[in-house]
């Protein structure tokens, strides 16, 4: 009786001489192991060793400062109210006389914190910003906290470090795409 | 004998038939089919200068221009030119396009393009931003970039006294605080000096408003160029909470709306209608003084279109909390001693932010990745 039209016929032949000794198989199944040995590896030693993110990997946040080092975020909290998960809080101050070196603006963020386990890290912060004042980096994480009060970060982890600039070739994906940038290690286009 | 009651006058704007009193401008007749029909509120032209509780004010900024495409019953001529539709009444038989004709649309490109001629795009320090006339007005009827190459226009900074900060390079020259100062105040210290460019808001010999009701400028003025300087940076509109209150005040009628930073009250404002006109005008000690809580008698949260930006991330008080995740909480963790101390005093926090500075300065997170 047939169920169904799907059944299949089985062959039932036997194994040749060359087929029943199982030493051909066996050398062909040790070649494939030991090409192997020979071939590149596709494990990275994380995290002695890290894998290149692309050009516009969202990381961890920076705040950024402009060729004179003055901060360009000007506390407008477009970011604050762009974000999903509302991890960004802040608070405005006026820049007095004398502190034109340290704010590029007339109003500047005296307090920014971001609450790092909130944050999801969808960079709508950095599309949000007028003032290209806010990045997520594309070549630092976020490092594990085991400490409650290492979740909040302020400015003095937010803020650009003017030793050691944090520059990219693609500030934005169509400027990625535009260049057709692959890799991090190419030469920063340009400074911001 | 003749027939005393009113005559009403049948005009048609952009499709829709009104009958209203004669007198009636095409701005109030349009205001009313807003009023009568929410969903036809974006038909009203909108309005930059005319405030209607000051007598006199409009027909400066042309942003309400309107095509009239029938004069009226009896003569249903065009008006050849499109006319500004909070000073021009209305006539029976009248047939006014406003979002159905092209031109109009046209023209208030334009129109957003000279305002902003001269207007600072500091938007992201502005305190009025987000509720900014000029800023809805560009958004709704403007184009999406600048084609201005030239120099602003800049004036020196004038100090005003210690409750109103002027920044003259945001005024769009509405005269509405120029018709407070006329009307609501008692003498007249405060007007436009110079003519053309170089017009320019000012108080005649720099001598401070120290009248009851000067704070009112702040209310009326339809950009930041009059900001209360004790909310000055204070924070963003989006981040303040607006709860209606009132006082037993001898001045004013004392029916204010609080704006709320957590606990703090962080500005008093007058009550204002959909079309943000002050209600009643306040007086300067319920503007400047009356910070605290307990100097109001709270009313509930202010109705806010939930377009509006100040809604954002606001949540309703019957929100409806998960109970499932909140008794697992209380069961397996325990409460976060948040023990961070909460500093407020502006010097301290002035002076951490530069301390955090250097200290961004000096380290780089890059050796601990």
């Amino acid at each position: 009786m047939q169920l169904t039209n799907r059944s299949k016929q089985v062959s039932n032949k036997q194994m040749t001489f060359a087929e029943r000794i199982y030493l051909p198989a066996i050398a062909t199944g040790l070649g494939i192991t030991i090409k192997h040995f020979f071939q590149k590896k596709v494990t990275i030693q994380y995290p002695e060793v890290k894998k290149n993110l692309g050009p516009v990997f969202r990381g961890r946040h920076v705040l950024k400062r402009d060729d004179q080092g003055r901060e360009r975020c000007t506390a407008c909290g477009l970011c604050a109210v762009a974000c999903p998960a509302e991890a960004i809080s802040m608070v405005a101050a006026e820049r007095q006389k004398g502190e034109e070196n340290l704010y590029r603006e007339e109003k500047y963020a005296a307090v920014y914190e971001i609450n790092m386990l909130r944050c999801i890290f969808c960079g709508l912060c950095e599309e949000a910003c007028p003032k290209q004042a806010i990045y997520l980096r594309h070549d630092e994480f976020v490092p594990v906290f085991t400490e409650r009060d290492q979740v909040i970060w302020g400015k003095d982890l937010l803020a650009e470090n003017m030793n050691n600039r944090y520059l990219r070739k693609a500030w934005t994906k169509e400027e990625a795409r535009e260049q057709d940038i692959k890799g991090i290690d190419a030469k920063p286009r340009t400074q911001l | 004998m003749e027939n005393t009651a009113p005559q009403l006058f049948k005009i048609t704007f952009d499709g829709i038939e009104i009958e209203v009193p004669p007198g009636t401008t095409i701005m109030q007749a349009a205001r009313k089919i807003a009023e009568a029909d929410a969903t036809k509120s974006h038909l009203a032209p909108p309005a930059m200068c005319y405030y209607e509780p000051l007598k006199g004010s409009g027909g400066k900024c042309r942003a309400c221009l309107v095509k009239v495409t029938a004069g009226s019953a009896k003569d249903p001529r065009p008006m050849p030119k499109l006319v500004p539709s909070c000073i021009t009444t209305v006539q029976d038989g009248m047939v006014v396009e406003n979002t159905t004709n092209e031109a109009v649309l046209e023209t208030r490109r334009g129109i957003v393009e000279f305002l902003l001629i001269n207007h600072p795009l500091d938007c992201p320090i502005c305190d009025q931003a987000g509720e900014c006339h000029l800023q809805d007005f560009a958004f709704e009827h403007g184009r999406v970039s600048t084609r201005y190459e030239e120099e602003r226009r800049t004036f020196e900074k004038q100090d005003i006294g210690p409750y109103i900060q002027l920044h003259m390079t945001r005024c769009v020259l509405c005269y509405r605080c120029v018709f407070t100062a006329d009307q609501i105040t008692n003498k007249r210290v405060h007007g436009v000096l110079n003519r053309g460019d170089h017009a320019e808001i000012s108080t005649y010999i720099e001598k401070a408003i120290d009248n009851d009701f000067s704070g009112n400028v702040i209310d009326v003025c339809p950009v930041g160029a009059l900001t209360d300087k004790t909310y000055r940076f204070k924070n963003r509109v989006w981040f303040t909470k607006p709860v209606e209150a009132h006082c037993d005040c001898e001045k004013c009628s004392g029916n204010v709306t609080l704006w709320y930073r957590g606990d703090e009250v962080i500005r008093v404002t007058a009550r204002k209608n959909e079309w943000g006109e002050v209600k009643e005008f306040i007086c300067n000690t319920c503007r400047f003084e009356r910070k605290k809580t307990s100097d109001w008698v709270i009313e509930g949260p202010t109705t806010v279109s939930r377009h509006s930006v100040i809604m954002a991330n606001k949540y309703r008080a019957d929100l409806k909390k998960p109970d499932f995740g909140l008794k697992v909480a209380a069961a397996q963790y325990k409460q976060i001693d948040d023990s961070r101390p909460f500093v407020t005093d502006n010097n301290t926090i002035r002076e951490l932010s530069k301390e955090n500075n250097a200290k961004a300065n000096q380290r780089s997170l890059a050796e601990n990745n």
